[in-house]
C-alpha cells in the first residue's frame, strides 16, 4: 500500500509534487486560521463569562465559514483620492511573507517543503517584510487614520524585529545552527522537556513570545489599530475581501510566530516526555502531534493575553522594547555564550 | 530594599502573571449568558413595553380624553383629539403613539387619571413599514385586550406600592 | 532552465532598476526599488550566496527601506519642480553619464568579469554551509577590518544620537521611565475617616 502511493507521488513531475506540498501546507493554515477566530471569540467570550458565538451550526462551528462567505459577498470599496494599485497591493503584501515563512518550518523530522541551511535568516527576512502590506495600505489608503495607523505599526515591527533577532542570535548560538531542524534537534536529549531551551533561554523565551506579540500588532500591542484614538488604524478604508485578508494574515502570522516559537523553544515536534517514564506509554504518538499540541498552547497564550491586559500606550511600547528588551537580549547573548563554552550539561554538552 | 523587590518582581512579570491568573480563573467560571429566544429573564411586574389602552369590564373604554398623558409626555410622542360622544361623555376620537419618538419613560401611565393607558410587557415587536410605528387608537385598545389579564395583574401586585 | 531564470530575473531586475529613476511617484519609486533587491536577493541565491541574498532582504528590504519609505511618504514632494531642469541640465548630464557607463564598463566590462575570465562558481556539496565559510573569513582573515568597519558603524550611531539628541526646553514631553517607577505610596494617601461624624449620634 505505501509502495504502491510512493511509486505513484515518484511518477508525478517535480513541479507538481513541489506544488502539493505547498497545498498540503496552505490549506490546512487557512483553515486553522479559520478556525483560530473561532476559538478567539469562544475563550475570549468564556474570559468574560459569556459562552461566546454558538449559533450557526453545531456550538457555532460553522461560524468561521459563515464570516468567510460574509466577507467574500461584501463590496470591496476602493476610495476615490486612493491610490487604487497599491491599495490592492497592501493586503498581499500582508498575507504573503506570512504563508512564505511556513517553507521552511519542520513539521516532523525530514518533514519541510524546504530544509534550507539559513532557516532561522530566511524566517527573520520574510516576517520583516510583512510591515510593507501595513505600510503600503496605511499610506494608499489616503486617509489620515490609516496613515497614523501604519505609522505605529511600521515603526512598533522595526523596533521588536531588533530584540527578535537579538532572541534568534541566543538561538543559534545555543543550537550552533541556523537550520530550522537542526534546532529541534540539539534539543533532543535523555530529560524530555527539561532538555529544550525554554529553560536555559528562558529570558529569551519571554522577550520573543512578547515581541512576537508585538509583531503581529495583536493586543496588548495594537496600537497600530487602536479603535479608541485611530478607528481602525492602516484597515479603515479596507471592506469585504480586502479587509479579509489582513485579518488572515493577521491570524496566519500568529499562528507562524507560535510555531516558531514552538520550534525554537520548546522543542518543536519532540514529545515532552522523552526518555522519561511515560515514553513506553505514550511513545506512540507522532511528533507532528505534539507540535500541534505546543502551538495551539502558545496560540491560547495569545488570546488569554487579549482578553487580559489593557492596551499598551505607544512610548511605553517603544520605552519597552529599546530599553528593556534589547539590555536582556544583550546580557543573555552573554550568558549563553558562557554556557554553550562551558559544555554546561544537559543543553550545551 | 523596595526598589531592588520592584525589579525582581518587574523582571519576572509578577503583576501580569497576576492578572492572567485572575482571567484564567474566569475562563471556567460559569457562564451567565442567556439563550435569549430559547431562554428568558425574568421580567418585573413594573415592565415598560408595548403601549395598550385599557377598557373597564363592561367594555367601556377607560380613556377620557383628559390629554395629561399628551401634555406630560416629554418626548411629544402622544397625539390626542376628542369629541362629544352622542351619550354626552368626552372620548377620543384619535389616539395615537409614534413609537419612534417614544422613550418608554412611563409618565403617561403615571399621569393617566383612569389607568387607560399602560406599558405592557411586550417588547417583542417590529416594524417593516414606514408609518407602523405610529400606533393608532384601534391598536392601542386591541394590545388592552390581548393582555388586559396580565395587566390587571401587575396592577393590583403593585397596588400597595403607589 | 537555470540560465533562463537568471535572464528572467535580470530583465525584471533592470527594468525596476530603471523604474526607480523614472517613475513619477516618490513612493512608487521607493517600492521598485525593494522590488530590484528583491530579484537581486533571488539572483544571488542561484549564485548559491544565500547568506548574502537573505541578509539583503532582511537588512535592506525589512529595515531600510521601510525607514526610506516612511521619510518618502511624509516628504509633500513636488515633481514638477524636481522636473523643472531636466532639459536645460541635460546638455551637462548626459556627457556625464556616458562617462560613467563607459568608465564602468572598463572596470567591470565583460572582457574583465566574462566568464572566460572568471569561470561560473562550482556547484558545492549539499552539506556545504555558505554561512559557515563567511563566517570563517570574517573572524579570521579579515578580523581586522570587520572590526574596524564595526567600530566605524558605533561611531556614526553615536554621532547620529548626539547630532538629534537636544531637549527643547518648551516642548511637553513624557518620561514612561519615570511613570513606570511610579509606586501607589507617591500618589495615593489613605486617610481613614469615621462613617459619621462622632457628635452627631449625641445631638
Amino acid at each position: 500500500m505505501i509502495d504502491a502511493a510512493l511509486t505513484i507521488w515518484n511518477a508525478i513531475p517535480e513541479l507538481l509534487q513541489i506544488v502539493i506540498k505547498i497545498v498540503a501546507v496552505v490549506v490546512p493554515i487557512m483553515l486553522s486560521v479559520a478556525y483560530l477566530t473561532l476559538a478567539e471569540r469562544k475563550v475570549i467570550g468564556y474570559i468574560q463569562v459569556r459562552i461566546g458565538p454558538n449559533r450557526v451550526g453545531p456550538r457555532g462551528l460553522l461560524q468561521p465559514i459563515a464570516d468567510g462567505l460574509k466577507l467574500a459577498m461584501k463590496e470591496i470599496i476602493i476610495p476615490t483620492n486612493a491610490n487604487r494599485f497599491l491599495f490592492v497591493l497592501g493586503p498581499i503584501f500582508t498575507l504573503a511573507p506570512a504563508l512564505v515563512a511556513w517553507a521552511v518550518i519542520p513539521f516532523d523530522e525530514g518533514a519541510a517543503i524546504a530544509n534550507i541551511d539559513a532557516g532561522l535568516l530566511y524566517i527573520l527576512a520574510m516576517t520583516s517584510v510583512g510591515v510593507y502590506g501595513v505600510i503600503i495600505a496605511g499610506w494608499a489608503s489616503n486617509s489620515k487614520y490609516a496613515f497614523l495607523g501604519a505609522l505605529r505599526s511600521s515603526a512598533q515591527v522595526i523596533s521588536y524585529e531588533i530584540a527578535m533577532g537579538f532572541a534568534l542570535v541566543v538561538v543559534l548560538m545555543a543550537a550552533g545552527s541556523l537550520n530550522l531542524q537542526d534546532i529541534v534537534l540539539a534539543q533532543k536529549g535523555e530529560l524530555g522537556l527539561l532538555d529544550w531551551f525554554w529553560l536555559p533561554l528562558l529570558p529569551m523565551f519571554v522577550v520573543y513570545f512578547i515581541s512576537g506579540v508585538a509583531e503581529t500588532n495583536r493586543a496588548p500591542f495594537d496600537v497600530a489599530e487602536g479603535e479608541s484614538e485611530i478607528v481602525a488604524g492602516f484597515h479603515v478604508e479596507y471592506s469585504g475581501m480586502t479587509f479579509a485578508i489582513f485579518f488572515l494574515a493577521e491570524y496566519a502570522n500568529m499562528i507562524l510566530i507560535s510555531v516558531l516559537t514552538a520550534i525554537m523553544f520548546m522543542g518543536g515536534w519532540l514529545s515532552p516526555f522523552a526518555g522519561t517514564m511515560f515514553e513506553p506509554v505514550l511513545g506512540w504518538i507522532p511528533g507532528f502531534f505534539w507540535l500541534l499540541a505546543k502551538t495551539a498552547l502558545l496560540l491560547f497564550l495569545f488570546l488569554w493575553f487579549r482578553a487580559t491586559f489593557p492596551r499598551y500606550r505607544y512610548d511605553q511600547i517603544m520605552r519597552l522594547g529599546w530599553k528593556v528588551f534589547i539590555p536582556v537580549t544583550i546580557v543573555w547573548i552573554l550568558v549563553v555564550g558562557c554556557l554553550v563554552l562551558g559544555n554546561v550539561p544537559p543543553w550545551f554538552d | 530594599m523596595n526598589a531592588m523587590n520592584h525589579y525582581i518582581k518587574s523582571f519576572l512579570l509578577w503583576e501580569l502573571l497576576k492578572g492572567l491568573a485572575l482571567t484564567g480563573k474566569y475562563l471556567f467560571a460559569r457562564k451567565i449568558t442567556v439563550q435569549y429566544p430559547e431562554e428568558k429573564t425574568p421580567q418585573s411586574g413594573r415592565f415598560r413595553g408595548l403601549h395598550a389602552l385599557r377598557r373597564y369590564e363592561n367594555g367601556e373604554e377607560r380613556c377620557i380624553g383628559c390629554k395629561l398623558c399628551e401634555a406630560t409626555c416629554p418626548a411629544l410622542a402622544i397625539t390626542i383629539e376628542s369629541d362629544q360622544r352622542d351619550d354626552g361623555s368626552r372620548r377620543t376620537t384619535l389616539y395615537e403613539i409614534d413609537l419612534f419618538k417614544c422613550i418608554y419613560c412611563g409618565f403617561c401611565e403615571e399621569a393617566c387619571p383612569v389607568d387607560a393607558i399602560v406599558e405592557t410587557r411586550e417588547f417583542e415587536y417590529h416594524f417593516e413599514k414606514r408609518g407602523e410605528n405610529i400606533m393608532t387608537k384601534d391598536m392601542l385598545l386591541s394590545v388592552g385586550d390581548r393582555q388586559e389579564k396580565q395587566i390587571a395583574f401587575d396592577r393590583t401586585e403593585d397596588a400597595p406600592y403607589r | 532552465m537555470e540560465t533562463l531564470i537568471f535572464y528572467i530575473f535580470s530583465a525584471i531586475l533592470i527594468a525596476s532598476a530603471l523604474a526607480v529613476i523614472t517613475v513619477r511617484n516618490p513612493v512608487h519609486a521607493v517600492l521598485f526599488l525593494v522590488l530590484t533587491f528583491f530579484t537581486c536577493a533571488a539572483i544571488w541565491l542561484m549564485m548559491e550566496a544565500e547568506f548574502l541574498a537573505i541578509t539583503l532582504v532582511l537588512v535592506y528590504v525589512g529595515a531600510v527601506m521601510v525607514l526610506f519609505l516612511f521619510v518618502v511618504m511624509m516628504l509633500d514632494i513636488n515633481i514638477s519642480v524636481l522636473r523643472e531642469g531636466f532639459v536645460k541640465n541635460a546638455y551637462v548630464g548626459i556627457p556625464v553619464a556616458l562617462i560613467v557607463v563607459f568608465e564602468l564598463v572598463a572596470v567591470v566590462g565583460s572582457d574583465r568579469f566574462g566568464l572566460d575570465q572568471v569561470p561560473a562558481p562550482l556547484a558545492h556539496a549539499a552539506d556545504y554551509s555558505n554561512t559557515k565559510e563567511l563566517g570563517r573569513v570574517l573572524y579570521t582573515e579579515y578580523v581586522y577590518a570587520f572590526e574596524l568597519a564595526a567600530v566605524v558603524l558605533v561611531v556614526a550611531i553615536i554621532a547620529a544620537i548626539a547630532l538629534t539628541m537636544r531637549r527643547r526646553p518648551d516642548s511637553k514631553y513624557q518620561d514612561p521611565s519615570a511613570q513606570v517607577r511610579v509606586r501607589r505610596n507617591d500618589r495615593l494617601r489613605i486617610v481613614k475617616m469615621a462613617a459619621e461624624k462622632k457628635n452627631k449620634a449625641s445631638e
